[in-house]
């Protein structure tokens, strides 16, 4: 159809004559009511969508003041105690509020069912209750942040946040706690959707690797976030009672606190980065017009992963007095998890070559992904040996490694796909040079942003002041200074995004020419997906199947 | 265009649905292919969030097995406080609470309304009677300032004789220690009462629409459910009544 030295897969229905879909799941039903009370997984995606965005933009304006503080070597914006405030808003809300949910309840609420060929998820109600308890726990932590704000950091370290902080430590907990089941529920749907509402012919292994990630994902929502709830339990009754279980005065172990949180915390990170990697997965395959190298291993890897990551929460306890031989056995394992990472970038790479490669936005928000996501993780391996983290722990090389994978890595995956699949839910294009121009911005605010951290932390400076000696001055600057053109990449995809809502070229039902059953259907799709049950009747990823298709259909037209 | 995946022939499986549509139970939802997937579902969303359930008492049971290990003397002290008949008798309840729960299942699966109406107000009735036990162990624990916080108080530990207890007495220091066993005794047992209170809610609910008849035609998933949940529930009191209860009797002591 299209001449084969163009640069570009991209392939629009004729603007003049065409149309929206007149019956889609954005105007099945009208009013404000229809929304809020709506079983519709595409519906509830959209929801997901506007709350993380509206908290994504509040933990940004933190991170903002953040770095403007930082702009000095004097504590000449804010006090101390404001500034813990500043990081402690920043951290739970972009991680429990943003990075958490971010993937999995837009992309993946949205894509999964119909991925899988289904027509909503397993249990739509407790898929709104899922929302309806994020945007709960965000009004607490925004209440929280209102009524004084909390200074004990993300972690809720004790015996700090127990027994001396007085600001708002219990509304915060209760604010994740809450938070937390939004979390659980929606993997838990996901589990079950997964297991039991795949189309005929939909085995496990043609599943889209984007829902092999978002199941490995949903393991660890489900077993992992429970402790975390009852670790906050206990803080609470801790703070509230005195009851003395983390307290050493009564006899209780600060340590226990760590090992509680942590047994969540560590594969919350592979919950926030395991559906990045589905999104990759996708994009990479499309803009190479090439079935994903290695697909089994590159799904074992994220089960791997989920497992993995069960197994080295103590590497955040190296230097909190753990014995010297546990530290030895989970440094080795957290070397180990780095192996499952490595084999999805080594397949994705192979899956680049001889590729018919395209640099379309989404394209190059995974391209952004990999580099970054790679520095990230090698920098983790770094950290997990014993003798490195001792001398980088608790300085801005831990603040860069994880940003490098979390905002490198994941929020790059996330904008990846809001690209990709921004045609389907809202069938209209965005404006393709100015997204481009958004993504080359984001990586070189990123990198301009977090590259001088790690030099800062080699060279010692610690995390979570305020002020800092005058000779990190140069570096600091260098990172404020990326911090505004990563601020600037991040605004754009929000304008220009919304403009097409309205002024975006109509997408038709597969502008990618992807192979994925969401891009068979209408864009934006009908309320019940499907017009009748899909059978899949090929493997993920078969562009042959895709072109035989699309040959067939000419031929049927004419 | 839409339609395009589907040029495969109708399979079996799609044949065997159409054929199963007529007889559709109005529980029915619209998403599910089959009523069969529908009650599956459920069911596993069901022991999913047992799981989590699991994982979420999995964290106080291992603050448990750490500061027995640490502190077992007064471990051991404060657990001979706690009443073994109440405890056995609250046992004995909740089995038979179970039981009923168990047998309330069957009838729904063989449609006997009324049998099923009378099981679950005895599982709710036995549900009850283990909270009210439960209140005066509380109680009990209330007078004797076993309750951690401001009120908690060592000296039955440490001068066991002035209380009239046969007892050893516990050093000062060790004798504090009791309190982070009665702490776990009220973390865990008052999480399991929760847990009862929310059973009992929803069995109220469950006895109004057994009577109504909504389990009576085939659809029996919110009762075998719950019998799920109710069973956990259950479980737990069965690992916490000898952890917390029997710490020290076995035939050495």
């Amino acid at each position: 159809m299209s001449a084969p030295a163009t640069h570009t897969i991209l392939s629009l229905p004729d603007q003049s004559t065409a149309k929206m879909p007149k019956r889609h799941y954005l105007n099945n039903e009208d009013g404000l009511l229809s929304w809020l009370l709506t079983g519709d997984h595409k519906r509830i995606a959209i929801l997901y969508l506007i709350s993380i965005t509206f908290f994504f933009f509040i933990g940004g304006a933190f991170a903002g003041l953040i770095r403007l503080e930082l702009l000095t070597p004097q504590p000449d914006l804010v006090a101390a105690d404001t500034y813990n405030k500043f990081f402690t808003m920043h951290g739970i809300i972009m991680i429990f509020l943003f990075l958490v949910p971010s993937v999995p309840a837009t992309l993946g609420n949205f894509l999964i069912p119909i991925m899988l060929g289904a027509k909503d998820l397993a249990f739509p109600k407790i898929n709104l209750l899922s929302w309806y308890l994020y945007l709960i726990g965000g009004t607490l932590t925004l209440a929280a942040l209102v009524l004084g704000g909390v200074d004990t950091g993300w972690t809720f370290t004790t015996p700090l946040s127990t027994h001396y902080l007085n600001t708002h430590v219990l509304t915060a907990a209760t604010a994740i706690f809450i938070a937390g089941f939004s979390s659980i529920f929606t993997g838990l749907n996901f589990i079950v959707t997964i297991h039991r509402m795949r189309c005929p012919g939909m085995t496990w292994f043609r599943m889209p690797l984007f829902v092999w990630s978002h199941y490995a994902a949903s393991l660890l929502m489900v077993l992992g976030t429970p402790v975390l709830a009852i670790a906050l339990v206990l803080v609470a009754l801790e703070r509230i009672a005195g009851i003395g279980v983390f307290d050493p005065a009564k006899g209780g172990d600060p340590l226990l606190f760590q090992h509680l949180f942590w047994f969540y915390s560590h594969p919350a990170v592979y919950i926030m980065i395991l559906p990045g990697m589905g999104v990759i997965s996708e994009v990479i395959s499309t803009f190479s017009r090439k079935r994903v190298f290695g697909y089994s291993a590159v799904a074992f890897s994220s089960v791997a992963i989920a497992l993995f990551g069960f197994f080295v929460w103590e590497h955040h306890m190296f230097i909190m007095g753990v014995s010297n031989y546990s530290a030895l056995v989970f440094s080795l394992l957290t070397m180990l998890v780095a192996v499952p990472s490595a084999i999805k970038i080594f397949n994705w790479t192979f899956t680049l070559q001889k590729g018919s490669i395209t640099f379309e936005t989404p394209m190059l928000y995974a391209f952004g992904f990999m580099g970054l996501f790679t520095i990230g993780g090698l920098t983790g391996v770094f950290l997990g040996s014993l003798g490195m983290d001792i001398h980088l722990t608790e300085t801005y090389f831990i603040v860069a490694h994880f940003h490098f994978v979390m905002v490198g890595g994941m929020l790059m995956a996330f904008l990846a796909g809001v690209h990709f699949w921004w045609p389907k839910m809202t069938g209209r294009m965005y404006p393709e040079s100015l997204s481009k121009l958004a993504a080359v911005t984001t990586f070189i605010g990123f990198n301009l942003t977090f590259l001088p951290q790690f030099i800062l932390g080699y060279l010692g400076m610690p995390r979570r002041y305020h002020a800092y000696p005058p000779e990190f001055q140069v570096l600091n600057v260098l990172s404020t200074a990326g911090a505004t053109v990563l601020g600037v990449g991040y605004m754009l995809p929000l304008l220009y995004l919304g403009w097409s809502l309205k002024y975006g070229a109509i997408a038709g039902n597969n502008p990618w020419q992807a192979t994925g059953l969401e891009w068979q259907i209408q864009s934006p799709p009908i309320t019940a997906n499907f017009i009748e049950t899909p059978v899949m009747d090929h493997e993920a990823y078969d562009y042959e199947w895709l072109e035989k298709k699309t040959l067939n259909e000419v031929t049927t037209v004419g | 265009m839409d339609s395009a995946i589907a040029t495969h022939p109708h399979t079996h499986e799609t044949a065997v649905h159409a054929d199963h549509e007529h007889a559709s139970l109005p529980q029915h939802r619209h998403h599910f292919e089959t009523e069969e997937q529908q009650r599956e579902a459920g069911s596993f969303g069901m022991w999913l969030f047992l799981l989590t359930e699991i994982m979420f008492f999995g964290g106080m049971f291992f603050a448990y097995l750490l500061y027995r290990n640490w502190y077992y003397p007064a471990f051991a002290v404060a657990s001979n406080q706690l009443s073994v008949p109440l405890g056995a008798a609250n046992t004995a309840i909740l089995i038979t609470s179970g039981f009923c729960m168990a047998v309330g299942v069957w009838a729904a699966e063989v449609r006997r309304r009324k049998m099923l109406v009378l099981m679950l107000v005895l599982t709710t009735v036995f549900g009850i009677a283990f909270i009210g036990v439960k209140a005066d162990e509380y109680h009990e624990k209330y007078e004797m300032h076993h309750i951690p916080g401001a009120d908690f108080s060592v000296a039955q530990f440490v001068n066991p004789a002035a209380y009239g207890i046969k007892e050893e007495p516990l050093n000062p220091d060790m004798a504090q220690k009791t309190e982070i066993y009665f702490f776990l005794y009220f973390a865990m047992t008052g999480m399991h009462a929760v847990h009862m209170i929310i059973g009992i809610v929803l069995l109220f609910w469950l006895t109004h629409r057994a009577w109504r008849g909504d389990f009576s035609s085939g659809y029996v998933a919110p009762i075998e459910n719950f019998g799920l949940y109710w069973h956990f529930v259950d479980i737990v009191w069965l690992f916490l009544f000898p952890l917390l209860y029997l710490i020290n009797r076995h035939p050495l002591h």
